[in-house]
């Protein structure tokens, strides 16, 4: 039996950016196009089995090796410091991780700041290298009504565009770092399935403008 | 005892231990706890900082053993000489996913004090035949941590980032090298060096001939080739070359490696030399030695056992014990499994109902 390279997906509309580079690296699945619920797809011939998770799960299927590689934000590799390869940048689903408060509001030093977030740990490593003390309140989401109804003094989220900061009167008032997808492979897979990945590597790597 | 009752990982561990022991590698013993101030002055030496204490009788404040090394090394006095010992031991560390404590058995060896090529070529030879008990599919990954600090060295990088830089290798980031290099002003020839490296991996022949177009007649690459090529004809075939192997650079140097096996996800083995360690532990020895997580091998257990047991036999209450016992075991003698009870059991799955009837057993 053909050995099959399982691939985790992202599910939504980065996913589907990720599956068209795939495509084109010449490892296309038809069958993932079919309007269904199903979540695995196969493609026996050139040995990659696709399957859709959710978003910030990529990662923990890849580390622990039910996906060889996959397709993680930054945000969540940072956020969960999962034990993987991060082997290219894809260059897409690209935004930043930062530091938003409302338009007037003013660090006082003397206080404990009140971050609220979804990115706990990314929080926290960004205030220690900082030396300032915080209050950390962990959101699972809508974290833009924090400051607005004074649950928070910051936020720190990710920001595409901005667009719905300024909508909610708040404005970037630090980058943390910058956010893009990254293609991960899980350490073991890398070692016994090394040629088909460092192939799906540089030909991604080929669509990404870097140099193979 | 058939050899589905010994369960994988138990036999891998008997087998190592005739292994290390061929090697002349002597059993070492320890207690389960230590003086917890053992641990915080080395708490960064440590895959988990987290550590179970609890105070003794006479108020030292003691901890449950999350490492086995630091034990061994802190009870070597004879300095110079060469100690060569293996352990079969437990530790508490917290595991990553369930940030709760668990328990983890390991088997390990060191070998500490006048360290030379041959030693490190025995360890590595060790760690390859150990691998090779666990599982016909693996890989050792060894990398050498002299070259890469060597080049990180020749720069003025602060710790911070050079643990950073550390870091991404160990995560074959290339990308965030780049723009790690470019944030801390790295020259563009050893940024260049840094990324070409962090990217290199495979069969020895492929590395060191990539190695001596980027690093031609560096020293540490010659001693690392002279090693590897030492090695004997088996473990030749397990060795890989990966610079993403790397450790602490406060602790680490030298050789450093990783063994993996086909279908189990992270590193079953894991070691190296740690000089540095010795001698912030006021140690003037050398050492190298490597551990195996044998918790890690339960998931090897390729038949999963789709029966209890063999046979149920039901007995009556009042029967003739002396000639159900007899029954009983006239069918354990050739190994197969008996469950005697009185009535059918719901949650045992069995392949054979039997009966005693009060002379001999029937199947029913």
């Amino acid at each position: 039996m053909k050995q099959m390279l399982n691939v985790a997906l992202p599910k939504g509309r980065l996913g589907e950016k990720v599956y068209a580079m795939f495509e084109k690296a010449g490892f296309e699945c038809p069958s993932i196009k079919e309007n269904n619920r199903k979540l695995i797809f196969e493609n026996e011939e050139k040995g990659v089995r696709y399957f859709w998770v959710k978003p910030s799960d990529v990662a923990i299927y890849v580390e622990r090796g039910a996906a060889d590689i996959g397709v993680a934000g930054k945000d969540i590799l940072l956020e969960y410091e999962p034990d993987v390869y991060e082997l290219l940048d894809l260059d897409i689903g690209k935004c930043r991780m930062a530091v938003a408060a409302p338009k007037d509001f003013r660090d006082d030093s003397q206080r404990t700041l009140k971050v609220a977030t979804k990115f706990s740990n990314i929080a926290q490593n960004y205030y220690n290298s900082c030396g300032r003390d915080i209050d950390m309140i962990h959101l699972n989401g809508s974290i833009e009504i924090a400051p607005i109804l004074g649950l928070s003094d910051v936020i720190v989220d990710i920001v595409e565009t901005g667009t719905t900061l300024k909508e909610n009167n708040l404005e970037v008032k630090e980058t943390i770092v910058p956010i893009s997808a990254r293609l991960i492979a899980n350490k073991t897979s890398f070692r016994f399935k090394s040629e088909l990945i460092e192939k799906i590597k540089n030909e991604l790597a080929s669509q990404t403008g870097e140099i193979k | 005892m058939t050899e589905l009752t010994i369960r994988k990982e138990e036999q891998v561990v008997f087998a190592l231990r005739s292994l290390y022991e061929m090697f002349g590698y002597r059993p070492y013993k320890m207690t389960k706890f230590e003086e917890y101030d053992l641990y915080v002055r080395y708490k960064d030496f440590l895959i988990s900082e987290n550590v179970i204490t609890f105070n003794d009788t006479n108020g030292r404040l003691m901890a449950l053993k999350p490492d086995v090394t630091l034990s061994i090394i802190k009870n070597k006095t004879d300095e110079g000489s060469l100690k060569k010992v293996y352990y079969n031991e437990n530790v508490y560390r917290v595991s990553k996913g369930t940030n709760s404590f668990k328990e983890i058995m390991q088997v390990g060896l060191e070998c500490i004090g006048d360290v030379d090529s041959y030693c490190l070529c025995e360890v590595l030879n060790l760690a390859c035949k150990s691998l090779t008990y666990i599982s016909d599919r693996s890989v050792l990954s060894v990398s050498n941590f002299d070259i890469i600090l060597n080049l990180l060295e020749s720069e003025n990088i602060e710790a911070d980032v050079r643990s950073r830089i550390l870091d991404l290798i160990s995560k074959k980031s290339v990308h965030d090298l780049i723009a790690i290099c470019k944030e801390n002003d790295v020259s563009e020839k050893t940024a260049g060096l840094i990324n070409a490296i962090a990217s290199l991996y495979g069969k020895p022949e492929f590395v060191f001939e990539k190695l001596d177009e980027l690093l031609p007649g560096d020293e540490n690459v010659e001693s690392f080739r002279k090693i590897i090529n030492s090695l004997d004809d088996e473990a030749q075939k397990l060795v890989e070359i990966d610079f993403s192997t790397v450790g602490d650079s406060r602790y680490y140097n030298g050789i450093a490696f990783k063994g993996f096996v086909d279908g189990i996800s992270g590193s079953v083995l894991s070691g190296g030399q740690y000089d540095k360690l010795m001698n912030r532990m006021k140690q003037n020895d050398k050492a190298v030695g490597f551990a195996i997580y044998l918790d890690m091998l339960e998931r090897l257990n390729e038949t999963v056992n789709e029966y209890d047991v063999d046979v149920v036999m039901l007995y009556e209450r009042d029967c003739n014990i002396k000639k159900l016992n007899r029954e009983i075991e006239k069918i354990t003698y050739n190994g197969t499994k008996v469950m005697a009870l009185t009535s059918i059991p719901n949650e045992i799955k069995y392949r054979k109902l039997m009966k005693f009837d009060g002379e001999e057993a029937k199947e029913v």
